[in-house]
C-alpha cells in the first residue's frame, strides 16, 4: 500500500468556487484582453487591426479558421468605423457564446443503469487519471457510489497513482496486474459493481497517441468487452484534453471519436496561462459536447463547462 | 516521423506556387509570406516567433531583390530555409548538441517542466542511454511529491532499464530529497545524477521558487525544460518563464512519434536561446534520438538539396550572358546560338549526373537515365550539331535544308535524324518563348527553372530519343521533357 502522508503536502489554500474559476481562466485570458485592449484603444477598425486581432486570437489557439471567421464577422458589420474595445470583446464573446453553448453538458449519472459506466481515454499525460480521481469526488459528494477501474496497466505506477486516489477519496478501486488485460479488468469492474449496487464505475486507460493504430484498437476493444456485459455501455466515453495542446487536439477528437465513441470533453489545465481556445475551433468543427474544465491538480479541482463563462473569460468580460 | 508532415506540404503548396508563377513582383513574394505565416501558425509555432521570422525572411528577400532575380521562386525557398535552419540551430553548425557532462562528477541533470510533459519517462530514456552508451554510472532521483505515486512511476522505470533509483523515503520535501541525492551520488561515485521534478505551471510561484532552490542547492551542468511537441501557442510562455525563473540549458521535445506539425520545436529554439538536446519518439525506453537541426529544418521543407542546387545554379550561370538571353527572350527570339548556350551553362553546373543528383526526388530518374543514355555525352552530341552549323545557319535555321542537314550530319559524327531532333527541340523552344512573350515574359521562364521539384507533379520516363534531358533542367528545357 502506498503511503498515504502524500495528502499533508497539498499546500493548495481552500479558495471558493467562483474566485478559484475567475482566478484560474482569468490567468489564462488576461493575455488575450490585453491584446485586444490593446489593439483597439487607439485605432479604428481597418485592415492592419483585423489583422492584429485575428493575430490575438490565433495566439489563444483559437486556429486560423476560426479567428478569420470572427474577424470576417466584425469586418462586415464595422468596416471603418471606430469601434471601442468594450465592442469587440461582445462581439468576440457573443460569436464564442453562441458557438459553444449548445455543446454545455454536465456529465450526469443515470441511476437505472447499473452501473453507469465512464471510459475515460486522450493521449498520455493530459490529466485522465486526475480527472477520474475529480468526477469521483463529484459524485461521491452527491450521494452517488463509485468504482474505480485501474485499466493503465502499461505505466510503471499508474495502477498505484489511481489506488492513492482512491484511498483519499474513500472510493473502491478495482486493480488487475502490470500489462494485464485493461478489457478483462473493466469487465470485471462492472460485474462487481452490478453485484454491489454501485452506481457509476469510472474506467481509467492508458495514455496513447491517436496516430498509433494498434493501441487505438485496444480502445474499441475495451468498449466491445464492456458491451458484453450491458449493450447499452459504456454509457459516456470522456476524451481528456490539456489545455495547452495546439491543433492537434482537433486531430484528437476526430480519432478518438471514430475510434473510442467519444461523447463528451473535458479540458484541463485551465489554471495556467494556455487559454484553451482550441475548446472553440473544436466545437466548430466536430460538435462535441463539452463537460467540465480541470483548473488544478486537486480532486476539487473541476468545474462544469458553462459556455457564457467561458465566452466572457477567454475575452475578458467581467 | 509523421511530425512536420503536414507543415512541410503546407509549405511545400506555397513554394510550388512560387515555382508555378516564375515571374514574382513585389506583392507575390508578400502572398507567399502570409501563406509561410499561416502554415507556421497552424503547425502551432508561436505567434511572436512566427511574426519576427516572416519579417526577417521578407526583408532579405527585399535585400536580395528577389523579384529581380533569375529563379525568384526558388530564391525565396532557399531564403526560407535558411531562416528555418538559423532558427533551430541559431548560431550552431545544425548538428545536434548533447549534454554537458565535462564537469567534476556528480553531473547533475535537473528535468523541469509543465505537468504531463513526460518528464519522468525522459529522466529514465536519458539515464539509460547514458549508462549504455557512455559508460556513466546513473543514479536517479524524484523530487515529485505532487503528483501521486510519480516516485514509484520513477523507481519502477529504474528497475526496467537497471539504472539505480535513491531510496523513497515518504513525507521528505525536494529540496531535503536533492540533498540527500547528491550526498548519495558523491558517496557511492555515481557519474551522472538525475533529478526528476514535479511539473508545474510556471504561474505557480511557490512551486517555482521551490525549483530555483533545488537548482542553486544542486548546482546543475544542464537543466533540461521538457516540452510536449504538441504543445501549442502556450509553449512561448512556459518557454520564457521557465528560462526566466530557474534558467534551462536547454529542451527536450517529448511526444514526436505524434503526427502534431512540430511548431513547438521551433518556438522553444526561438525563445530559450537553448539548442533542443532530445527528442522522444516513443513509450519505449530506448526511444530517445538527438536532435539535428538541419535535418529538421530539411524535413520541414520536404526537399532535397534545393539549396545547394541554387546556390551552384547562381556561381555557374554567368549574369551577363543571361541578360543577353533574358533580353533577346524579351523580344521572343530564340536561335540555336541561344540553345547552345544553354548546353553550356548546363555543363558548367555539373553536368546531367549533378543536376539530377541535387534535384529532390530524382534518385529514380537518374536511374533512369543510366539506362536510356541520356548523359553528358548526350548533351555533347548536341552541342558537337549546332557546332557544325555555319553562323548564320545558327541564327536563321530556317535555312538548313536537307542537303546542309547532310553536311551537318557529317561533320558532327551523327545522323541526320538527330539533326532533325535538334531542329525540332530549337522549333519548341522558339514558339515557347513566343508564348512566354505574351504570358509576361522572362520571369515566368527564369521560375521554370527547377518547376516541379518536390511536391511537383512526377517527371515523366525520358521520351525524346535519348538525346532529351527530362524536365527540371534550366529555362526551355522544363518543358520540353514533358511532352
Ligand atoms: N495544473 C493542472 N494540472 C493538472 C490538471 N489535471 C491534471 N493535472 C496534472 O497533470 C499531470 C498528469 O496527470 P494525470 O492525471 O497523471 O494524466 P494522465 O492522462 O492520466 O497521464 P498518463 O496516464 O500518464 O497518460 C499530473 O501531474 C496532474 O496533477 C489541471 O487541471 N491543472
Ligand atoms: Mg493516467
Amino acid at each position: 500500500m502506498i503511503d498515504d502522508s502524500l495528502d499533508d503536502v497539498s499546500i493548495t489554500p481552500k479558495r471558493g468556487f467562483f474566485a478559484r474559476l475567475k482566478d484560474g481562466l482569468s490567468r489564462s485570458t488576461g493575455k488575450l484582453t490585453q491584446s485586444i485592449t490593446g489593439i483597439f484603444t487607439k485605432s479604428k477598425l481597418d485592415a492592419a487591426t483585423l489583422e492584429e486581432l485575428e493575430e490575438a486570437l490565433v495566439s489563444s489557439d483559437l486556429g486560423v479558421r476560426v479567428a478569420a471567421d470572427i474577424c470576417a464577422k466584425l469586418k462586415k458589420d464595422r468596416y471603418d468605423k471606430t469601434i471601442s474595445a468594450d465592442d469587440v470583446r461582445q462581439v468576440l464573446a457573443d460569436h464564442v457564446r453562441a458557438i459553444l453553448t449548445p455543446l454545455e453538458k454536465p456529465l450526469v449519472v443515470n441511476r437505472t443503469h447499473h452501473p453507469h459506466v465512464i471510459l475515460v481515454v486522450g493521449v498520455n499525460g493530459v490529466g485522465k487519471t486526475t480527472t477520474i480521481a475529480k468526477f469521483a469526488k463529484h459524485y461521491r459528494d452527491s450521494g452517488h457510489s463509485v468504482l474505480l477501474a485501474a485499466g493503465d496497466t502499461f505505466r510503471a505506477a499508474a495502477v498505484e497513482q489511481l489506488s492513492v486516489w482512491g484511498a483519499r477519496l474513500g472510493c473502491a478501486v478495482m486493480t488487475t496486474k502490470v500489462g494485464g488485460d485493461a478489457a478483462g479488468l473493466a469487465y470485471s469492474a462492472i460485474e462487481k459493481a452490478r453485484a454491489d449496487g454501485i452506481d457509476v464505475v469510472l474506467v481509467d486507460t492508458a495514455g496513447r497517441l491517436q496516430n498509433k493504430s494498434g493501441l487505438m484498437d485496444e480502445l474499441s476493444k475495451i468498449r466491445r468487452v464492456i458491451g458484453k456485459i450491458d449493450a447499452t455501455a459504456p454509457h459516456d466515453c470522456v476524451l481528456v484534453l490539456d489545455a495547452t495542446t495546439g491543433q492537434n487536439a482537433l486531430n484528437q477528437i476526430e480519432v478518438f471519436r471514430a475510434i473510442a465513441g467519444v461523447t463528451g470533453l473535458v479540458m484541463t489545465k485551465l489554471d495556467g496561462t494556455a487559454r484553451g481556445g482550441i475548446l472553440v475551433a473544436a466545437a466548430d468543427k466536430y460538435a462535441v459536447p463539452i463537460h467540465a474544465i480541470g483548473i488544478g491538480e486537486q480532486s476539487d479541482d473541476l468545474r462544469p463547462f458553462v459556455a457564457e463563462d467561458f465566452a466572457k473569460a477567454l475575452v475578458g468580460i467581467e | 516521423m509523421a511530425m512536420f508532415e503536414s507543415l512541410s506540404e503546407r509549405l511545400g503548396s506555397v513554394f510550388d506556387k512560387l515555382r508555378k508563377r516564375g515571374a514574382l513582383n513585389e506583392s507575390d513574394v508578400a502572398e507567399a509570406m502570409r501563406e509561410v505565416r499561416v502554415a507556421l501558425l497552424e503547425a502551432d509555432v508561436a505567434l511572436p516567433v512566427v511574426k519576427d521570422f516572416v519579417a526577417t525572411v521578407s526583408a532579405q528577400a527585399i535585400g536580395q531583390n528577389v523579384v529581380k532575380s533569375i529563379s525568384p521562386g526558388q530564391m525565396v525557398i532557399k531564403i526560407v530555409h535558411d531562416a528555418l535552419v538559423e532558427l533551430l540551430s541559431d548560431g550552431g553548425d545544425g548538428e545536434a548538441e548533447g549534454l554537458n557532462l565535462s564537469v567534476e562528477p556528480p553531473a547533475v541533470i535537473m528535468m523541469v517542466g509543465l505537468q504531463g510533459s513526460g518528464k519522468t519517462t525522459t529522466t529514465a530514456k536519458i539515464a539509460k542511454r547514458l549508462q549504455a552508451t557512455e559508460r556513466k554510472k546513473v543514479l536517479m532521483a524524484s523530487l515529485d511529491v505532487q503528483r501521486p505515486a510519480a516516485q514509484e512511476q520513477l523507481k519502477i522505470l529504474g528497475e526496467q532499464v537497471s539504472v539505480a533509483t535513491l531510496p523513497i523515503i515518504a513525507g521528505q520535501q525536494p529540496v531535503d530529497i536533492a540533498k540527500r541525492a547528491l550526498q548519495a551520488a558523491e558517496l557511492q561515485g555515481f557519474d551522472v545524477l538525475m533529478l526528476d521534478t514535479a511539473g508545474r505551471l510556471h504561474v505557480d510561484n511557490a512551486l517555482m521558487s521551490e525549483l530555483q532552490a533545488v537548482r542553486s542547492f544542486a548546482e546543475p551542468a544542464d537543466v533540461l525544460l521538457v516540452v510536449d511537441s504538441l504543445t501549442g501557442q502556450d509553449a512561448v510562455n512556459v518557454a520564457e518563464q521557465f528560462s526566466r525563473q530557474v534558467g534551462i540549458t536547454g529542451t527536450v521535445l517529448t511526444r514526436m512519434d505524434g503526427d502534431g506539425r512540430g511548431g513547438a520545436a521551433l518556438s522553444m529554439r526561438a525563445v530559450t536561446k537553448q539548442p533542443i538536446k532530445f527528442i522522444g519518439v516513443g513509450e519505449k525506453l530506448d526511444a530517445l534520438e538527438l536532435f539535428h537541426p538541419a535535418r529538421v529544418a530539411g524535413r520541414i521543407l520536404g526537399m532535397g538539396d534545393v539549396v545547394s542546387l541554387v546556390e551552384k545554379a547562381a556561381e555557374a550561370v554567368e549574369i551577363e550572358e543571361v541578360e543577353k538571353l533574358q533580353k533577346r527572350m524579351e523580344k521572343g527570339q530564340f536561335d540555336l546560338n541561344d540553345l547552345k548556350s544553354q548546353f553550356t551553362q548546363m555543363k558548367r553546373m555539373g553536368g546531367m549526373k549533378g543536376l539530377m543528383g541535387m534535384m529532390p526526388g530524382m534518385g529514380k530518374m537518374q536511374k533512369a537515365m543510366d539506362g536510356s543514355g541520356i548523359d553528358d555525352k548526350a548533351i555533347n552530341r548536341m552541342e558537337a550539331i549546332i557546332l557544325s552549323m555555319t553562323p548564320k545557319e545558327r541564327s536563321k535555321p530556317d535555312l538548313i535544308n536537307a542537303k546542309r542537314k547532310i553536311r551537318i550530319a557529317k561533320g558532327s559524327g551523327t545522323t541526320v535524324q538527330e539533326v532533325n531532333k535538334i531542329l525540332k527541340m530549337h522549333l519548341d523552344m522558339a514558339g515557347m518563348m513566343k508564348k512566354l512573350k505574351k504570358m509576361g515574359g522572362l520571369g515566368a521562364l527564369a521560375g521554370m527553372f527547377g518547376g516541379g521539384g518536390a511536391g511537383g507533379p512526377p517527371m515523366p520516363p525520358p521520351n525524346m530519343g535519348g538525346m532529351m534531358p527530362p524536365g527540371n533542367m534550366p529555362p526551355g528545357f522544363n518543358k520540353f521533357g514533358r511532352r
